[in-house]
């Protein structure tokens, strides 16, 4: 039976742990917009972050901002294909202690989804396409780093009530979306031999 | 021939730029009808749940006058040009290109188009040979039909294409087809309108899977085969599994839209061309006159 959780950020360990594949989450707290340009600086260029991401929520995003005198007002806030960044995973969560990725279309590198199960790490998943209902969830902009990669710079929003998310890939080494691939797999086998 | 009149491509830009913002915020009638049904036949507790929340994203889109999703896409356009109309051509994809970056500015768009080896954002949604502009002409007419598909990129990263042989048959076309369903899996959204483009050459079967996203759901093909196939498909397809953002569910699509061409003896191409649900399009009718009407349900001449 999937639960639903309240988690405020920064997470704990334990906070993750509890989590199981299929349950649902509000978060509460801060989230971090990453996307590809920002962790090829931090992964491939070996910049260190501006802040400390022990115990973050990580978002795959880019959003639409309208600066307002030395600061940005969120115009839509949505969520990027995680694939893409799947590969720096590990290092967001082996190197500097982030404990959520949220973002859609899953991860599939089986590093990944072993950082999730070592280090403790959860996979959220929000609904991809969905930004007019994320934006209203989202509070503030309380930072933005590296704005020379505009709009693929770090983003610090203030988050109320952001969910439901989905734990699609929990830190048991179980993924929804393994089993759902695997499912789809089988029953197009069945379709094209004429046994669904 | 009628010679539009000096205000007409600036009518084209203005309807360029208003296509653009309306197609990134009001989610088109007909997919909202779908999207209203696959939630009533929805039973995956999860898929459920999704369904649920894009419902809720379009209300406050709708209420809040925001974009739907963040990606302001590759803006591509079909541009209609009636065969009486006595068009500038060049004028015309110029006065788009203008409405993309008008829209880009006046709305602080996210311009997410770059250069592709520096990627350099040159921040107007526009660069070297984007927008993308396709060119058709509809006898008898004497105006302009614009389309806009401001084109997702989580989505259009699933695009497929394969160079089957005749001997593969309708079997082949229909497994690539299915198959390239299941490898999109969750990425681009789903549950998807599945564009797929059948015979011609290579470039031209490509590009017939993405005109058929600028197909209203439940329009069908006018050759009785392929609208039968693109039935079958549907139902084939929403049998996988996948659901709503690929965590499981009943529906997988909305639509599968088949555009055609024939093709050569020795070819049997299939391109597959995966829009997400937000299935985003906006059109407008521009008179010589510059006189312009929003076309609230828009069709394919002849379609
Ligand atoms: S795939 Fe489509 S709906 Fe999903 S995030 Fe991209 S543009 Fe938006």
């Amino acid at each position: 039976m999937a639960t639903t959780w309240r988690l405020t950020t920064p997470l704990t360990e334990a906070d993750v742990r509890k989590l199981r594949a299929g349950d649902l989450v509000f978060l509460d707290g801060r989230v971090i917009g990453v996307r590809d340009a920002t962790l090829i600086r931090v992964f491939d260029h070996g910049i260190e972050p501006p802040i400390d991401l022990t115990g973050a929520a990580v978002l795959h995003t880019a959003p639409n901002v309208r600066r307002e005198g030395d600061r940005y007002v969120p115009l839509s806030v949505g969520t990027t294909t995680s694939a893409r960044m799947d590969r720096f995973t590990r290092g967001l969560l082996e190197g500097y202690g982030v404990r959520a990725i949220i973002g859609k279309g899953g991860l599939y590198l089986p590093e990944s989804l072993d950082a999730l199960r070592t280090f403790g790490g959860c996979y959220l998943a929000i609904v991809g396409g969905a930004a007019a209902w994320q934006t209203l969830h989202t509070e503030a902009i309380e930072a933005v780093y590296w704005e020379d990669l505009m709009p693929e710079a770090l983003w610090v929003f203030r988050v109320k009530d952001l969910g439901p998310l989905f734990v699609a890939i929990d830190s048991h080494g179980e993924s929804l979306y393994a089993r759902v691939g695997a499912e789809a797999r089988a029953r197009l086998g069945q379709i094209l031999t004429g046994t669904g | 021939m009628v010679i539009p009149e000096p205000g007409f491509y600036e009518a084209v830009e203005k309807a360029a730029a208003e296509t653009y913002l309306k197609a990134l915020t009001d989610v088109p009638a007909d997919v909202r009808a779908a999207l209203d049904s696959a939630r009533r036949r929805e039973t995956h507790p999860i898929g459920s749940r999704v369904l649920e929340l894009v419902a809720l994203n379009i209300q406050a889109a709708d209420e809040h006058r925001i974009l739907v999703c963040q990606d302001t896409g590759t803006p591509v356009y079909w541009a209609f040009i009636g065969s009486k109309l006595g068009v500038d051509g060049a004028r015309l994809e110029d006065a788009i290109r203008r409405g993309v970056e008008a829209a880009t500015r006046d709305h602080s768009l996210r311009s997410s188009i770059c250069h592709p080896l520096s990627r350099e954002n040159p921040q107007t949604n526009t660069g070297y040979r984007v927008p993308v502009v396709h060119f058709e002409f509809v006898a008898g007419a004497d105006y302009l039909d614009l389309v806009m598909l401001p084109k997702g990129s989580g989505s259009e990263n699933q695009s497929f294409l394969k160079m089957l042989s005749p001997a593969d048959g309708v079997a082949g076309i229909k497994r690539f087809i299915l198959e390239s369903v299941v490898e999109a899996g969750p990425k681009g959204c789903p549950p998807y309108i599945v564009g797929v483009g059948l015979g011609g050459s290579a470039d031209l079967c490509m590009v017939l899977a993405k005109r058929a996203l600028l197909r209203p759901i439940g329009s069908r093909n006018e050759d009785p085969a392929v609208a039968a196939l693109e039935a079958e498909l549907l139902e084939a397809v929403n049998r996988l599994g996948i659901g709503p953002q690929g965590l499981g569910g009943m529906v997988t699509a909305l639509a599968v839209h088949i555009e055609h061409a024939y093709t050569h003896i020795s070819q049997n191409p299939v391109a597959v061309n995966i829009q997400c649900w937000r299935g985003l399009r906006a059109a407008a009718r521009i008179y010589p006159d510059g006189r312009t009407e929003a076309l609230a349900q828009w069709q394919l001449p002849g379609g």
